[in-house]
């Protein structure tokens, strides 16, 4: 019998920036150079670690955004928290060429592989929408039709991250669909949604329970319980809502 | 700065210590007997260590500190901790 291969203790590896580019007033997506990367799935995260001059050593998780079928590289979307230790800088210093230690990948729970199936509902709130785009391009890149509709709330149209991206997809893609909601501010002529996402959102957009859909929620997690909370009255089956929070995360 | 997050973001931190991917390895609470994979748990993590809590119940089911070249875990707030080879 074949033994189980141990998948060893995580080691941290260096990335090169091999790209930079700027998503949004607030985010960038930062393509690295892995030598050794063993991929990933869609959903999964990396730990990122910067060492200062004086030793102190902080750590961040941050979901990857490039679909499995691009070896050997890993692209982040990242947000700057203005009170951030790491985001800053990943956003504003980081300059193509660059190294910084990564680890990886990281989660088994919230991955979504197109032999699942679906349907599927993606609900994201403002950079949620990381983990959920690497499913999406992994669905396009293995040329997946699986029915797949994407809930992205962000709190005004120039906050919106991929919006060409998504767009396109929209229109190239059979069976992908993305209706956004805005629930700050609306560019004049706005006919989408503006307002949070809850459960009456939710009841008009989810799909019909009685397709077995399986759902992927991720955002802050307020939106991230709204969301779960509100997809249980329309008969989702919980193990089939997989959710993901974030928020800024310790390290030492 | 604490905040509550899913077991998923302690994944990292458990690779240093096992050699599984442990977020979906699932834990017992001892207190209110749900089971769950650790990546659906609510994880707090901060510079001291992180402590993982039920979903359920807010029993602590693992607390894990780094320091000084030891990882120190305290685990007494689970029944079982079943970790799948693949």
């Amino acid at each position: 019998m074949e033994r189980t291969a141990l998948l060893g203790r995580l080691t941290w590896q260096l990335g090169e920036v091999a790209a930079k580019k700027v998503e949004t007033p607030r985010t960038a997506s930062l393509t690295f150079a892995v030598p050794n990367w063993p991929g990933h799935l869609a959903g999964q995260h990396v730990d990122v670690r910067l060492t200062a001059d004086d030793g102190y050593q902080a750590e961040r998780s941050y979901s990857i955004a490039s679909p499995p079928e691009e070896h050997m590289l890993v692209k982040l979307t990242v947000e700057r928290l203005n009170d951030g230790e790491v985001s800053p800088y990943l956003v504003d210093e980081l300059r193509e060429g660059d190294q910084i230690e990564l680890r990886g990948p990281i989660g088994g729970y919230f991955v979504w592989e197109a032999s699942l199936g679906g349907p599927l509902l993606l609900v994201a709130g403002g950079s949620g929408i990381v983990p959920l785009m690497a499913m999406i391009r992994h669905r396009r890149a293995v040329g997946s039709t699986v029915p797949t509709r994407l809930l992205y709330s962000s709190r005004s149209y120039d906050e919106v991250i991929y919006r060409d991206e998504l767009d396109q997809l929209a229109r190239s893609e059979a069976g992908f669909e993305v209706i956004y909601t805005l629930t700050r501010s609306q560019p004049p002529g706005w006919t989408g949604y503006n307002r949070r996402i809850d459960g009456d959102l939710l009841h008009e957009v989810a799909w019909p329970v009685e397709q077995h859909p399986l759902a992927f929620i991720c955002g802050p997690t307020q939106l991230v319980e709204n969301a779960a909370t509100g997809l249980l009255p329309l008969g989702y089956d919980p193990a089939r809502v997989k959710t993901e929070r974030f928020g800024p995360t310790g390290g030492s | 700065m604490e905040q509550k997050l899913d077991g998923n973001a302690a994944g990292g931190m458990l690779r240093e210590i096992f050699p599984f991917e442990m977020t979906m390895a699932e834990v017992s609470c001892d207190a209110c007997g749900a089971t769950g994979p650790i990546g659906t748990l609510a994880a707090y993590m901060h510079g001291m260590g992180t402590i993982i809590r039920c979903p359920i119940c807010d029993n602590m089911l693992m607390r894990v500190v780094h320091a000084r070249g030891r990882y120190l875990l305290d685990m007494r707030g689970m029944r079982v901790l079943q970790i799948k080879e693949k």
